[in-house]
């Protein structure tokens, strides 16, 4: 085989997937420029109508809702993860840092159904905190933490710490570790040195991690549907509540636009702003 | 002497405080194992008694069974499916000049931010012009599509990795170019390889968002066999089969690190 034969080959499937997944976009495209047949699945003639129902209050609240909870779940997650993403990159036992590694990012694998149903028992009525609370009489009635917008904050911060710690990690473990210790013969404390010259030097990755996280929320779907339960709903859920319940396929096909133009909005935002960070020199 | 102390109050801060964030971050997990074993249908903590009776029932009731097995058949091809493509690409892309090379890599890494609920009504509306619906060719496209850009940058970060030396030695000893891809390049990416598959796999079986989306009744994956019934009833069921999950993907997750690395398995760093 020639070194042609081989790349021919070797590319010829990936893009037989691309076109797919190029399809699939293209075909929710199609889908919300037609008419919704009610009660039935095959979709009418060509209409424009149903961009103009997202200016429509309920859908126009839970586009909010869904910006809103990406923004603190961000902010929120980033706090969460720096010292983890720190300890990381910086501290030299092998052991304690499989350890944190390991913990932090188990998360991630077991699934959104499990870890959204372990919160469902942490957050309860009758859940963890509720009994634990009501035991040591702290409080005397139960907290309402279900189908508020701090529970599925809290399990969505969970959720996308694992995601925010790699991202922190490799930009802490890329700082050069001179401008540490040049700092520290001058003088600074730990404290300082930290603030004043690793935070700074970090910014890149704590702006890949915000960007990647409110992306990564846009797209929960578990989380907001079974803790929110109907009353905290995000873009996702409302896409499958149309989708599903009314079949109005046309008009869950425009809500997933907004969160695929959202998206690739934040995408383009990211590569901008590294390359914006570059320019200022600060990797 | 003051100096001393900062430095120790700065790190036993530190320490509590990375505590604190790994005990909200686990304690989730550590309630709902708690709560398999609690014998009544009423969830208290702490449990009153202990009993093994929601585990039996987890691994008894049908519509697990049949999730289970559909999740091993999906799981199976699409890990398949997406370690081959992947580890193709990747080596096309460390390798090749090719017109088209940036779009193509672009479009494959795009559903790490498109939100898996736009890619599976897409799949869906997609499979539904073809009358596919529902079928499995249509649940392992979505899910080959979600997991093949893991599979791409674990081969990738191995590719890097690798030492082009080899590949030099034996062409001049008269290997040709499909002999130093099969018997040099191969063996050399096959820790890569494995740990992509490795993360396909479980991020496949684990999937929910785009399964729920595509997946008929006759399809339906265990996660989503597990949202129906988290609907449905409220008894610890639920727990026992969120605790087998949560306790083999901690196993896996400790073997990948022992004998894989995590780090490298995940990119965070690029091992010199």
């Amino acid at each position: 085989m020639t070194k042609r034969q081989i790349q021919f080959l070797f590319v010829i499937p990936a893009v037989f997937v691309a076109f797919l997944l190029v399809a699939s976009l293209f075909s929710i495209l199609q889908f919300s420029v037609r008419e919704h047949v009610p009660g039935s699945l095959v979709v009418g003639g060509f209409t424009l109508d149903n961009f103009g129902r997202v200016l429509r209050p309920v859908y126009a609240s839970v586009l909010r809702t869904t910006m809103e909870l990406a923004l603190s779940t961000a902010l929120l997650t980033l706090v969460l993860s720096y010292p983890l993403a720190y300890a990381l990159a910086r501290v030299p036992s092998k052991a304690i840092q499989s350890l944190i590694l390991i913990i932090s990012i188990t998360p991630l694998f077991t699934g959104d159904i499990v870890r959204t149903y372990a919160w469902l028992i942490v957050l309860g009525n009758n859940g963890f905190v509720n009994s634990t609370l009501m035991a040591l009489g702290i409080i005397e009635r139960p907290l309402q933490l279900m189908y508020t917008q701090l529970g599925v904050t809290l399990a969505l911060v969970q959720y996308s710490i694992p995601v925010m710690v790699m991202v922190l990690t490799t930009a802490i473990a890329h700082i050069d570790r001179n401008y540490e210790k040049a700092a520290a013969s001058l003088g600074a404390g730990p404290v300082r040195v930290f603030l004043k010259v690793t935070l700074p030097l970090s910014t890149p990755g704590i702006i890949a991690g915000v960007i990647t996280i409110f992306a990564w929320t846009l797209s929960a779907f578990a989380t907001p549907q079974l803790i929110g339960g109907g009353k905290v709903m995000m873009l996702s859920n409302m896409v499958y509540l149309v989708g599903f319940s009314s079949f109005d396929f046309p008009f869950a096909a425009v809500l997933s636009l907004i969160g695929l133009v959202v998206s690739i909005a934040l995408l383009v935002a990211m590569n901008w702003s590294s390359r914006r960070v570059e320019k200022m020199g600060l990797h | 002497m003051k100096a001393k102390h900062k430095k120790l109050l700065a790190r036993t801060g530190a320490t509590v405080l990375i505590t604190l964030i790994l005990l909200f971050v686990s304690v989730p997990s550590v309630v709902v194992i708690m709560s398999a074993f609690n014998s009544t249908a009423i969830l208290s903590f702490p449990p009153q008694d202990l009993s093994l009776r929601w585990f039996e029932r987890a691994v008894t009731y049908r519509d697990f069974q049949r999730g289970f097995i559909n999740g091993l058949i999906v799981t199976a091809w699409t890990s398949g499916i997406a370690l081959v493509i992947g580890t193709a690409l990747a080596y096309a892309i460390d390798r090749f000049q090719f017109r088209g090379k940036d779009l193509l890599e672009t479009i494959l890494l795009s559903p790490l931010v498109i939100p898996h609920f736009t890619i599976g009504l897409g799949v869906l509306m997609l499979a539904s012009q073809v009358s596919m619906r529902g079928s499995f060719a249509t649940v392992i496209l979505a899910q080959v599509i979600l997991v093949l850009p893991f599979v791409l940058r674990s081969v990738y970060v191995s590719l890097r990795n690798l030492d082009r030396r080899y590949e030099l030695a034996a062409a001049s000893l008269g290997a040709s170019p499909l002999q130093v891809l099969l018997r040099v390049d191969l063996p050399l990416l096959l820790p890569g390889m494995f740990g992509g598959w490795l993360f396909a796999a479980i991020l496949s079986f684990n999937e929910f968002s785009a399964a729920l989306f595509v997946t008929s009744h006759a399809t339906q994956t265990l996660p989503v066999a597990m949202y129906t019934y988290v609907r449905e009833y409220t008894d610890p069921t639920m727990a026992a089969i969120s605790t087998i999950f949560i306790v083999t993907t901690s196993i896996t997750l400790v073997l990948a690190n022992r004998f894989l690395g995590l780090r490298k398995v995940l990119a965070i760093e690029e091992s010199k």
